[in-house]
């Protein structure tokens, strides 16, 4: 599981973004989380990927504490969480081939058909590989982003808005990639209501995050037993 | 009404080094005041060279055929001073993709509005009293007007950048992606204003890739595949009757309506297979004759042999 209990995070410590946010995580079930532009998704998003600190708060990872964030955190927890963000072209290196994009997690020497592996998965033609990130369409460059992610092996895929530069078809396509993973647990962060119901088991909406610590623990225990539900 | 825009078998290609790519291929459609046009399709399929040909905004590789007509006037063949001193901002306006970065930060929102409406209306005496005037039009307390664009949120920046397509009181309002990244209420309020500028007796063409978006607010929809425009009719036929395949395919791709992805890939413009280039992504492919030439069916134009409608014979 990845867990975050009584989060408060933000950008100078008066004026908490995130207050009091708790919310679990677990392999094989997908949450959506709503809420409006600018209510603190993207903070919650960095401080579960370890890439923000919180000023108080827990996080745990697979049963452990997590105490050190941004360039401190090990990398053996870090390859556990995999992140895409809203604005694919922001998040890759223009210079790079959508090849290199997609290797960039991988273990170092790793073969080549590993990176072929992941294209796949994610639906990118070998030819599109060849391309930089200029020559490729927003969802092709999302897939990308995708593919990138998922190859440092995580249990946990945190998604940013991940759709919202995308048109329909593109997002639908992106989405059916990550619900094939019932292997994950993912969070999707959106402020579209429709698309989260349309895939995650279960959408909790941004002020049902906040809650005393105790409390949230507890809510997380009772839910368990009927995560089944929402399986096929 | 008659169209204020006419645009007549336009095509844009860009030749590179070691291909074409075909861009925008034979599109013909008219934009009337009153109207509002949502141009529709998944990225890269030529929408905004389109709008960018409407402008005469192209890079300087793009070889354009057709025309565009302006009232009388052949933007296609006219010259960049025309344009510039004629028809952008005065009888054709832009709003731009994002808001946020077509401002300039450095500088509060009235002193770029001010600085528009001079440039494009000089018999303008009172600059500050048209400003916040522009500003109540588009739902902006004028106030407003005099902060820096990083103190604005999405949904005033978007005002703004509205507001400065107003300042030349153009005949034609054309809209790039205005509402990508914005959140649902936002995308509503954007595409409500522009609905009421065509209200207002205005054309409005609207490139977007939100189809609910779309739907909330055309009156007409053209739907963009592989540079060509595929479908094109009155917005509420087409939307709860889509006969092309692409056009139902795209639409059942929304959340709201299964939320089926469309398989396979948009195919490369530099590279656009012969006759149609939606077949081999098309779930007729097999018993279709591959003739996509556009024609008019009762009161659409389609391109595509085998749609999905009983009523045409193939």
């Amino acid at each position: 599981m990845l867990s975050a209990t009584g989060l408060v995070a933000g950008y100078g410590k008066d004026r908490p973004v995130l207050n009091g946010v708790s919310l679990t995580l677990e392999p094989g079930r997908t949450i959506g989380v709503l809420g409006p532009s600018g209510c603190g998704k993207s903070t919650l998003i960095r401080v579960l990927a370890l890439l923000h600190k919180p000023d108080a708060g827990q996080i745990h990872l697979d049963g452990e504490p997590v105490r050190r964030f941004r360039y401190a955190a090990p990398a053996e927890l870090r390859r556990r969480i995999g992140v895409v963000f809203q604005h694919p072209r922001a998040s890759v290196d223009p210079r790079h081939t959508l090849r290199r994009i997609v290797a960039a997690h991988l273990p170092a020497g790793a073969a080549p058909e590993e990176t072929d592996r992941l294209a796949e998965q994610v639906g990118l033609t070998p030819d599109l590989l060849r391309r930089r990130p200029h020559e490729v369409s927003d969802g092709q460059l999302q897939r990308a982003c995708l593919a990138r992610a998922l190859g440092s092996g995580p249990r946990y895929l945190l998604c940013d808005e991940m759709t919202a530069m995308l048109d329909a078809s593109s997002a639908a396509a992106l989405v059916h990639l990550i619900r094939t993973r019932r292997d994950l647990g993912v969070l999707m962060v959106s402020h579209d209501a429709d698309l989260l119901d349309a895939c995650c088991d279960q959408t909790l909406r941004w002020h049902e995050l906040t809650s005393t610590p105790s409390e949230a623990v507890s809510h997380g225990r009772n839910r368990a037993p009927v995560a089944g539900m929402f399986r096929e | 009404m008659t169209a204020v825009l006419s645009v007549q078998n336009l095509s844009v290609r860009f030749r590179l080094r070691d291909a074409i790519v075909q861009a925008v291929t034979d599109v013909s459609f008219e934009l009337a005041p009153g109207r509002l046009l949502a141009l529709v399709g998944e990225s890269g399929c030529g929408k905004s060279v389109l709008a960018a040909a409407l402008l005469g905004l192209l890079p300087g590789n793009a070889e354009v055929r057709g025309r565009v007509l302006l009232g009388e006037e052949d933007l296609s063949a006219a010259d960049e001073r025309t344009l510039a001193r004629r028809v952008r901002g005065r009888r054709v306006a832009l709003v731009p993709q994002s808001a946020a970065t077509a401002l300039t930060p450095v500088r509060t929102a009235r002193s770029q509005l001010v600085e528009t409406l001079k440039t494009l209306r000089p018999d303008v005496r009172d600059l500050d009293a048209e400003a916040d005037r522009l500003a109540e039009r588009v739902g902006l307390p004028p106030a407003d007007l005099d902060r820096y664009p990083h103190e604005l949120s999405g949904g005033m920046a978007q005002r703004v950048v509205l507001a400065l397509a107003l300042a030349g009181d153009p005949q034609v309002v054309l809209a790039d992606e205005p509402t990508t990244g914005l959140d649902r209420p936002l995308v509503d309020r954007t595409v409500d204003a522009l609905r009421e500028l065509a209200d207002d007796g205005r054309a409005v063409l609207l490139i977007t890739h939100d189809l609910a978006a779309a739907e909330r607010v055309a009156t007409d929809v053209a739907v963009m595949y592989a540079s060509r425009i595929v479908e094109h009719g009155p917005a509420e036929e087409v939307f709860t009757d889509p006969w092309h395949p692409y056009t139902r395919g795209l639409l059942e791709a929304t959340p709201a309506r299964g939320f089926r992805p469309l398989p396979g890939h948009p195919p490369d413009l530099s590279a656009l297979p012969e006759g149609c280039a939606f077949r081999p992504r098309c779930p007729r492919r097999d018993t279709c004759t591959d003739d996509p030439a556009p024609r008019r069916v009762a009161g659409r134009m389609l391109a595509c042999a085998h749609p999905a409608t009983e009523e045409v014979s193939c």
